[in-house]
């Protein structure tokens, strides 16, 4: 059994290393499409990449209930450590998480599994984490939307491969909608609702 | 000898991570107020803690924050808020509008075209753009869930009927990615034009009401109007009385009881940095010159 003593540690500087955290964070969500980068250091527990734990130090806590898939579930030691660490409580019903961690995109379930908040408050809607392969080079994907000066380029390689096809849903749910940050090792992408993708063919 | 009293920005850890979160979401919905536990802050109500909570929240050590209050880096409420960072989070502060990376406003939007580098936070006293239409917060929320916002455009029509013109010249409402109705804080209607496609990230705190807005980089911000009455942004028909200005947004100041006045920019950096590149306007040296008696000037 793993003990505390022995889980991997959060951030050296709690205070800076979440502010410059989030600030990537921030800039990846007003920027879709752009590649942002998490400078500070956390131990990442097995499974878990170190942008994702950068992230999961920064923006969980008691207030933000966790969903986690199949695989990451399993793995004791980062159940633990996220509990040690954050103290956010993980439920089984993705349709009331604030986050949802999936390291395993090809078993994503379907989106509208997740909260997709409400007319009146669609704030309320989880925030999918996605630990994908690759940031730089991949499919080539156009986005369109605010925060794009015109079109940005992403390429990715990413699953489950129809994520970006899936996030359709977004257009006609506006203003309720599921937002996703893409994380391969300590880059990072998000595509918020209001995002449009094409696919292109490269 | 101690430890500091309180923690980097003033707030605790807690409290920005529901501050960034609320930030991240609004992002995600342009326009959109989300709610969050707005924090007492040690200031009064209407002095900026919405902005305050805002900037504590995204604030770090690199960063160089500039603050303005109507324009101006030199009145009580900016030079109050400027030294609250220079204290509990040590960041340097500039009055330089491009320098600055962080720049929190009351009720104005710098003259300096801002870039993509730039963080705009705004000061908010009533986020709701409908509250003084509809005084039922249940109900303007669904108002905006059900994009019904016709009650906003027969306010601007009744100006029509009364003045002849949009008599509004102030939180001139704004749409906000053909989606949502937004009040963009007490800002001079001649502003607006400049949060539309702008390359900076506007993020809006409101303390007292609790609310967090944002409008990211390159988003489309439309002025309501009619097609038969266009938007027009308002400006005093002068010069700036000290730099000369023809394009900058004017404050009016009365300089005697028999009806003088001047005209000055309202954004002081502007203003300045315009002066010391040689413009000059007609009062440049100060509105009464000090002269000998007798003078040949007299």
């Amino acid at each position: 059994m793993t003990t505390i003593a022995e889980l991997p540690p959060g951030f050296a500087d709690k205070v800076l290393s979440a502010q410059s955290t989030f600030r990537s964070v921030m800039d990846a969500m007003a920027r879709p499409g752009s590649v942002q980068r998490i400078v500070p250091v956390a131990g990442a527990p097995a499974m878990m990449m170190r942008g994702t734990a950068a992230i999961a130090l920064t923006l969980f806590d008691h207030d933000t209930p966790l969903w986690l898939d199949a695989r990451i579930a399993e793995s004791l030691e980062l159940v633990k450590w996220l509990k040690f660490h954050t103290g956010a409580p993980v439920v089984q019903d993705s349709s009331i998480a604030s986050f949802a961690l999936i390291s395993d995109g090809g078993a994503l379930p379907p989106l509208e599994r997740f909260a997709l908040g409400t007319s009146e408050y669609p704030d309320r809607s989880t925030t999918l984490i996605l630990q994908v392969d690759s940031l730089e080079t991949g499919r080539s994907f156009e986005l369109r939307g605010p925060g794009i000066d015109g079109v940005a380029m992403l390429h990715a390689s990413v699953k489950p491969f129809d994520l970006f096809e899936r996030l359709h849903v977004n257009e006609s749910l506006f203003p309720r909608g599921i937002d996703v940050v893409l994380v391969a090792d300590d880059a990072l992408v998000a595509i918020p609702r209001t995002t449009r993708i094409v696919s292109k063919e490269s | 000898m101690n430890a500091p009293a309180y923690n980097f920005a003033y707030l605790d850890e807690q409290t920005k991570r529901m501050i960034r979160r609320a930030i991240l979401k609004a992002i995600a919905i342009p326009g959109y107020q989300v709610p969050f536990a707005s924090r007492e802050m040690p200031m009064p109500y209407g002095w900026g803690t919405g902005g305050v909570q805002v900037t504590a929240a995204i604030l770090g050590p690199a960063d160089v924050l500039k603050v303005i209050d109507q324009g101006s880096d030199d009145t009580t409420n900016a030079i109050s808020i400027r030294k609250f960072f220079a204290k509990t989070a040590g960041v340097a502060t500039t009055t330089a509008t491009e320098d600055a990376t962080v720049i929190q406003t009351r009720h104005r939007i710098p003259e300096t075209a801002l870039s993509e580098n730039q963080v705009l936070v705004y000061q908010v006293p009533i986020p709701e753009p409908l509250r003084f239409l509809e005084p039922r917060e249940t109900e303007t929320r669904r108002m905006h869930a059900l994009a019904e916002y016709g009650l906003m455009h027969v306010k601007l029509y009744e100006d029509i009927a009364r003045f002849g013109h949009i008599a509004t010249a102030y939180a001139y409402p704004v749409k906000v990615n053909a989606r949502y109705v937004m009040d963009p804080s007490p800002t001079p209607k001649f502003d607006n034009p400049k949060m539309d496609n702008c390359p900076a990230l506007q993020l809006f705190g409101a303390g007292r009401e609790k609310r967090i807005y944002a409008i990211p980089p390159y988003t489309q911000v439309v002025s309501l109007d009619f097609d038969d009455h266009p938007f027009e942004p308002y400006r005093f028909n002068a010069p700036c009385a000290l730099c000369a200005a023809e394009d900058s947004y004017l404050d009016e100041i009365v300089t005697d009881d028999k009806g003088g006045r001047m005209f000055v920019c309202s954004d002081t950096d502007y203003c300045e940095s315009r002066q010391a590149a040689g413009h000059h306007g007609s009062l440049s040296a100060a509105p009464y010159k000090e002269k000998a008696q007798g003078g040949i000037n007299g």
